[in-house]
């Protein structure tokens, strides 16, 4: 078999507090090919420090530690920082939740676009700006060229949220971290949003890790899902089989979630004695 | 009389931009009823009008039989109270959750503090350590369950949540819903609530209200979240996103 386009192998991150380093993850470990992989947890689960520590952003006092993490074959730990900036935005992007906090308020949509591209490729103005208005047309924005010249905050967060897309891929990345990116956008623009990743990331033939604390939604856009509970997985299973998950955590999760026919009179609830000390 | 809560044709502006526009409905006492929709549609809205917090309206306002007047109205406190969304931003930073608790009974001159702030604590599953706590202290479920606790304390009868539920984890989410729930039918309270995540509306309330653009489009009986049988198209477009079949 060839080798995985992202390999993990007990990957920890670590944190002090006034008891000592505390792993806020926890020994993960997952291969990663041509794949949407999901990442389930709530909050404080260590899903999203998983996706930054991959893209090497946890600054100190945060530790990261692993026994392997490759991607295209190069070990990201040890490559030095000038050689990650290479890799971070060209071959690895993440889009964030919320675009309101992650754009550029004093940018140009457009500009910010052509930024990311300009760091990693050297291209001529007309080309610069053709690759910016194939890309604004790629994630479906109508009148690309009249959105490239607006500011993010005249912008819907629907309309951001692409914009930021739009950014993230517009260097052709492999591979693309999505934390959490619509939890900030109202359910009909959700199912948009998710759906033209999920395009995207078919056409391009790209990997995709989609961290979000919603399983239902993970379900319908991964092939695979782990699970995460304080830091460390505690299932993994094919997108299809999520209702056949065995973990405790998993189905009271599952459960504990109201259905769209819900008749029951009462919600059930995990039971957090184990895990709450204080 | 049995309407808690009665709109006729209301329109609420801001600074002179009106947003929301001809919203009548009448709430029954013991119902709880849901307004939902997307953000902007102007669901938050008419319930910070019902409290208080947006002033500019025209049109009519009952709550509990009385016509609600535009000012700031310290009887009112006594019938309605809100929780609002953000667990984090709706609790103040340097107060513990024993002044939190104790200050509505100071403004409104009500004795015996001590017992009805544990009586408030223990009403929501609570425990007694937490009464000298700091909302940084807590959790954001144990923050929610303060701020439910302290719209309890003036013993109201109409709750106004604006999206209790939406900053918390589903299992936190759950354990606040049920806790909601069960207050509802110890307390015979009347529940108005806002929210856009049609599933909860679903476990909660008996009836919903669809709002878009500043009106209501449809109100159905929250069985249709069942069977998807709405009429209007907006509340069809907004239950299939939602996942409905």
């Amino acid at each position: 078999m060839t080798e995985p386009l992202l390999s993990v192998e007990n990957l920890c991150v670590s944190f002090p507090t006034n008891r000592g380093r505390i792993n806020v993850v926890d020994g993960v470990s997952f291969d990663l090919g041509r794949e949407r992989l999901g990442i389930v947890g709530e909050s404080g689960s260590g899903k999203s420090m998983t996706g930054r520590a991959i893209l090497r952003l946890i600054r100190p006092p945060g530790r990261v530690s692993a026994d392997r993490l490759r991607f295209e074959g190069q070990d990201l730990l040890s490559l030095p920082e000038r050689k990650m900036r290479n890799i971070r935005g060209a071959r690895i992007s993440m889009v964030m939740q919320d675009p309101r906090y992650s754009l550029n308020p004093v940018m140009t949509v457009g500009r910010q676009i052509a930024e990311a591209l300009r760091t990693h490729e050297r291209l001529g103005r007309a080309a610069t700006r053709a690759r910016v208005r194939d890309m604004l047309e790629a994630v479906q924005i109508n009148d690309p060229d009249k959105v490239a010249r607006m500011y993010p905050h005249e912008v819907s967060g629907g309309m951001g949220q692409r914009v930021m897309i739009a950014m993230m891929l517009i260097p052709r990345p492999q591979l693309l971290i999505a934390d959490e990116p619509t939890s900030a956008l109202d359910v009909s623009v959700q199912a948009q949003v998710l759906k033209l990743i999920d395009d995207l990331v078919r056409d391009h033939g790209m990997g995709l890790i989609l961290i979000s604390h919603d399983l239902e939604l993970v379900a319908r856009y991964c092939d695979r899902i782990l699970v995460m509970n304080a830091g460390r997985v505690v299932e993994r299973c094919a997108a299809g089989e999520l209702d056949q998950a065995t973990h405790p955590y998993t189905r009271g999760l599952l459960s504990a979630v109201p259905k769209m026919n819900e008749t029951r009179a009462e919600l059930p609830v995990l039971d957090r004695s184990q895990w709450e000390g204080t | 009389m049995t309407t808690a809560i009665s709109l006729t044709d209301l329109d609420i502006s801001y600074d002179g931009t009106r947003v929301v526009e001809g919203v009548t409905f009448d709430v029954a006492v013991g119902e709880s009823f849901a307004l939902v929709g997307e953000s902007g549609s102007g669901k938050s809205t008419v319930l910070k009008a019902i409290a208080g917090l947006a002033p500019e309206w025209t049109g009519g306002m009952k709550v509990m039989g009385q016509e609600r007047g535009h000012g700031p109205n310290k009887r009112l406190a006594h019938v309605c109270q809100m929780v609002f969304q953000d667990p984090y931003g709706s609790l103040h930073p340097r107060k513990t959750v024993d002044a939190v608790l104790t200050e509505p009974l100071v403004i409104h001159r009500i004795g015996d503090r001590d017992a009805r702030v544990e009586e408030a604590l223990r009403q929501v599953g609570l425990d007694r350590r937490f009464r000298f706590r700091y909302p940084h202290q807590l959790s954001g479920g144990q923050r929610q369950r303060v701020a439910i606790a302290r719209a309890l304390m003036l013993e109201p009868k109409i709750m106004l949540l604006d999206e209790p539920t939406s900053a918390l984890d589903v299992s936190v989410q759950a354990e606040i819903l049920n806790l909601l729930k069960r207050l509802r039918a110890e307390q015979g309270l009347t529940f108005l609530m806002v929210s856009h995540d049609l599933p909860v509306v679903g476990f909660m309330c008996d009836r919903i209200a669809v709002m878009t653009k500043g009106q209501i489009v449809e109100i159905a009986p929250a069985d249709a979240l069942h069977d998807g049988a709405f009429t209007n198209p907006y509340s069809r477009a907004l239950y299939a996103a939602s996942g409905g079949a």
